[in-house]
């Protein structure tokens, strides 16, 4: 077995445990941090396939920031995970069905030989593939990769939109004019005659 | 080295492979370990104070200078106190997620033309990456200490590090647009031609933003609202103690020291000369990383701790608009004859 | 560096989505410096006008390509997009009032339409799986965030998720089969798809299942049964300004989409698809009757019968003939016109605080106000499909396909259901006319404009059911230029 196989099994087993492990875990927290093992793992796997942009850019963009926001919900959000789990043995059968016809299916359509594929040549030593996606994706693919663009810019609008607005009946403070309190603007200076206390009448 | 490769066969090269990357920690947690000391000493005397000045070698005091390791054996000795109700396993492991990307990055990083452990061609993509991992330490760290404290500075710090994560990376791609490279070693080669062919100067927006960036990343002061003290205890590793919470210090350093790497190669030249009858060399790079690293505690010894939502306005709503808008005028320059100027 | 030699692409066949996309990012800047908040309505308005006329201006017969093949404008593409702009601008005017009562006559609103336009426009100008994809989620997105813009209505917001839930998984499965047709024919692109499909493939298996995926996440996103769960929910949740935006013009883009990837793409497997589309048109058409029948909710009742209606397009297109395409193309065009004005009618007759979204808010329309009525009658009647409206022709022209490529049996299918169907429609009709209101009285908001526009929209199903042969005429042509 070559050295390349080996490596490649063990990033598959681990990419294959931490997958089983995101559906299994209890806890929401393990579940994503399995996700980011297994985002990882991937990386590798691409990275055996000659793909190092695609599996940088995975880390970089999976790993280092989307899963990060996803912790960062998944914290705090209080899971109750035994009501989630509620009704888990009633949906089994047809989940299982389901999953089953998946990958009967899979098996069957799924294979180089339906698809008559060939592996591509290796590429020369200094061939980049970050270049040579740049070349690509701004030439030939710029219509979609523009689309993509805008799909994105769509989220952000959308997100903001959705979000920034004021709840009804939640109290909240700015910073900011806190800061800035002069203190003409919180006490007002009387000017009161000096009295006489009334006399007092027992 | 012939001798020994010829002995060992093919288990040479990981051997060999695996003494490089020793020869490149050590010197790194040396560092790391004086660099404490610096700080303390060099924020001492902008204070008008001594900084440690007991701790010595064989009965001398030499100003102090024993007082990293006197630290160092302090907090391995101490016992590592895991909270009741903490998530064990994910407590012990922050630390390691913590570190483990920060010594890994320095795998890319050239000392000099010749000398660097990986030279692989998208080496600053792989930085960028290997980096953006250091938070979930961060975030572990204060989820599994079940501590409301450590729960907001893991929360305040993944935000923050996420947002200027953006900015710091707009900044590195008008880098990589003047130098047409990923690879650290090209791109410093191509600032060649003395201290002002270096990227600090064309790209002069892009440096600030990169090195006030990189602070917040770090969660040095002036943006540590991930540990403030004043507010938070010391927020997300206020439950550690011991060799963890070591590991966390030493982390933080190493981070350092990489930003003060990455700033000196990809702004100031890395190792090359600033004029051209000396010659280059390590010297330089050293020299201009202690610079940077200089600048970080002089920026902890002079400014105020930020407030959260300043922090975020000046990340959103100043930096990346910022880096956004030369980005757009560089790539315009480019097509015009001043584009050279950005060359 | 290395050189390029890659041509600069030709982008005058793509101007009005150039045109669509800056203004929507012109109207997103003037929310946020302009005080006035009519400014995002009126620049709306003026871009799909002059998206219109940059689309009318560069219309023609001949088809052209650019962005190397991944962009094709043709005929069918032009007419498509021009019924989408002004779905776009009646969707535009008849919600303006409606939104102003709501609190969501806002910049966010306007420029997501504009998204979901341009969409649309990518979907209709769709000449590779990417381009398709892409399109499709753009208009999607856009579309999710609309449902849900009213955030303080929980209804809204469960509408939405179901909607995006549904969706996402509707793209999966749309991916899923792209990716096996990828891998068996080695290209994305529709043309060379289909030469590779003639050549013959290597395995029928993968094909059939590639096939079995795309034509489900299709008929997701048509609304088709047995993949229609989301529509109701959609349609009633909604704040009702999205759903007449929602109920009409993304019917066009998907009629694009399905003729694209089933006719462009996938035409040499035509016997296999057939099959598939019979099965989920005979279903749409008696779930949506059957289920329209015991609604109480009119955006419900008319979710209902988008179902059946979409059922009754894919009839048109499982012919595989050229005249059924065609027939499907005026079908969906006239559908477009008719949902604006039912949907129309429900937002003119809201305002602020009540939705005249409930059967029993028409009763005795007629008492109070003859012209809506009669206007609300026309376009009930021309969906049930009864001369001289429009929706006869429609109907009158894909049962004719149907017969004429020898699927007696599904003619005669849906000449039954569309009887069935007719109960529903005549039921509202009856209700405006011949009962008698409810004590509370239901005063149409002041909104002139829309009344103006509904008026014409009204007459516009009657004229053209009275003269279909011009719009028949431009269908088949369009068709004829695109498909040759």
């Amino acid at each position: 077995m070559e050295f390349t196989t080996v490596v490649f099994y063990f990033f598959a087993a681990i990419l294959l445990a931490a997958g089983v492990r995101v559906i299994t875990a209890r806890n929401p927290v393990h579940a994503a941090l399995a996700l980011v093992l297994a985002f990882f793992t991937a990386a590798g796997l691409w990275m055996l396939l000659e793909a190092e942009f695609l599996a940088i850019t995975l880390v970089l963009v999976y790993v280092g920031a989307v899963m990060v926001l996803f912790l960062f919900v998944v914290m705090m959000l209080d899971i109750n995970i035994e009501r989630m789990r509620q009704g888990f043995w009633d949906y089994l059968p047809i989940a299982g069905l389901v999953a089953g016809l998946m990958v009967v299916e899979m098996v069957m359509v799924l294979g180089g030989e339906r698809f008559g594929l060939v592996a591509p040549e290796p590429k020369p030593a200094d061939y980049s593939n970050t270049r040579e996606l740049g070349l690509l994706l701004y030439t030939e693919y710029v219509y979609p990769f523009e689309i993509a663009a805008v799909i994105l810019l769509v989220a952000i609008v959308a997100a903001i939109a959705l979000t920034l607005r004021r709840r009804p009946g939640v109290k909240w403070m700015d910073p900011a004019r806190q800061v800035k309190v002069t203190h003409e603007g919180r006490i007002r200076m009387v000017n009161l005659k000096p009295q006489k206390p009334e006399s007092k009448t027992e | 080295m012939q001798f020994f490769a010829e002995l060992l066969g093919p288990a040479w090269l990981p051997v060999w492979t695996l003494v490089k990357i020793v020869a490149i920690v050590l010197p790194v947690l040396v560092v790391v370990a004086y660099l404490t000391y610096a700080e303390r000493k060099i924020i001492g005397w902008m204070q008008i104070r001594m900084g440690p000045n007991r701790v010595g070698f064989f009965g001398f005091r030499l100003w102090g200078l024993g007082q990293p390791i006197a630290d160092a054996v302090k907090l391995m000795t101490k016992e590592i106190i895991i909270p009741s109700g903490s998530s064990k396993g994910l407590f012990l492991l922050a630390p390691v997620l913590a570190i483990a990307p920060a010594m890994a990055a320095w795998a890319v990083i050239p000392f000099t033309d010749t000398l660097v452990l990986a030279n692989i061609d998208a080496s600053l993509l792989y930085i960028m990456a290997i980096t953006s991992m250091g938070v979930y330490g961060v975030v572990l760290a204060g989820w599994a200490s079940n501590s409301k404290y450590a729960f907001l500075g893991g929360l305040r710090s993944a935000a923050q590090i996420v947002s200027y994560e953006i900015a710091m990376g707009f900044a590195l791609v008008g880098v990589l647009m003047s130098a047409q490279s990923l690879n650290l070693v090209e791109i410093v080669e191509a600032q060649r031609g003395g201290f002002w062919q270096w990227y600090w100067l064309p790209l002069f927006p892009m440096f600030l933003v990169y090195l006030i960036s990189g602070v917040a990343e770090l969660n040095r002061a002036p943006f540590d609202v991930a540990e403030g003290e004043s507010e938070i205890v010391a927020g997300f590793h206020v439950d550690y103690s011991g060799m963890a919470f070591a590991v966390f210090f030493l982390a933080e350093y190493a981070n350092m020291i990489l930003v003060s790497a990455l700033t000196s190669l990809m702004f100031l030249g890395g190792w090359l000369s600033p004029v051209p009858f000396l010659p280059d060399g390590f010297f330089w790079m050293a020299a201009k990383m202690s610079f940077v690293l200089l600048l970080f505690l002089w920026f902890r010894a002079t400014f105020p701790r930020y407030r959260y939502d300043q922090i975020m306005r000046l990340g959103w709503k100043v930096f990346i608009p910022v880096t956004l808008v030369w980005l757009v005028l560089m790539g315009a320059a480019m097509q015009t004859p001043l584009g050279s100027l950005f060359h | 560096m290395q050189a390029t030699n890659f041509p600069m692409p030709d982008l005058l066949p793509a101007l009005p989505e150039i045109v669509v996309l800056v203004m929507a990012c012109v109207v997103l800047l003037v929310e946020v410096y302009s005080k006035s908040r009519a400014a995002g309505y009126v620049l709306t308005l003026l871009t799909l006008l002059a998206a219109a006329g940059v689309t009318t201006f560069t219309a023609g017969p001949d088809t052209a390509y650019t962005f190397s093949g991944m962009f094709v404008d043709d005929a069918m593409a032009d007419l498509l997009k021009l019924m989408t702009y002004l779905a776009g601008i009646a969707a535009v005017i008849y919600s303006r009032q409606y939104l102003a009562d709501r609190d969501m006559f806002r910049g966010e609103y306007f420029a997501l339409l504009l998204f979901a336009v341009l969409g649309m426009m990518v979907m209709i100008s769709a000449s590779h799986f990417l381009t398709l994809y892409l399109g499709l989620e753009l208009l999607s997105l856009a579309l999710y965030a609309m449902v849900a813009l009213q955030r303080d209505s929980a209804t809204a917001v469960e509408a939405a998720m179901k909607y995006f839930v549904l969706g996402a998984l509707a793209s999966g499965l749309l991916l899923y089969g792209m990716s096996m047709l990828y891998g068996l024919t080695g290209t994305l692109e529709l043309a060379k798809m289909a030469e590779a499909l003639n050549a013959g493939v290597k395995s029928e298996l993968v094909l059939a299942f590639g096939l079995v995926f795309l034509v489900a996440g299709l008929g997701f996103k048509l609304g088709a049964a047995p993949f229609h769960m989301w529509v109701p929910d959609v349609y009633h949740g909604a704040p009702t300004a999205v759903t007449l935006f929602i109920g009409s013009a993304p019917k066009l883009a998907a009629f694009a989409f399905a003729i694209r990837l089933l006719v462009d793409g996938l035409q040499p497997a035509h016997g296999d698809w057939q099959q598939m589309l019979a099965v989920m048109a005979v279903l749409s058409l008696a779930i949506g009757n059957l289920a329209a029948i015991m609604q109480t909710n009119i955006k419900r009742m008319l979710a209902y019968s988008t179902i059946s209606h979409m059922g009754f397009l894919l009839l048109g297109v499982l012919t595989g003939t050229f005249a059924g395409y065609s027939s499907a193309l005026f079908y969906v065009v006239t559908y477009v016109i008719m949902s604006l004005g039912a949907f129309g009618m429900v937002l003119h007759l809201s305002r602020a605080g009540f939705e005249a979204e409930n059967l029993d808010d028409y009763r005795g329309l007629n008492a109070r106000h003859p012209w809506l009525a009669g206007v609300m009658g026309i376009l009930m009647l021309s969906m049930a499909g009864l001369p001289p409206f429009v929706g006869f022709y429609a109907k009158l022209t894909i049962l004719q396909a149907l017969v004429g490529s020898g699927w007696l049996w599904l003619a005669v299918l849906a000449v039954l259901f569309s009887l069935i169907g007719a109960y529903y429609y005549l039921r509202v009709v009856k209700l405006m006319y011949f009962d008698t209101p409810h004590a509370e009285a239901m005063a149409p908001a002041p909104a002139g404009d829309a009344r103006l526009l509904l008026s014409i929209n009204g007459l516009a199903v009657l004229v053209l059911g009275i003269l279909p042969q011009p719009l028949m005429a431009l269908c088949a042509y369009a068709m004829q230029a695109s498909l040759q």
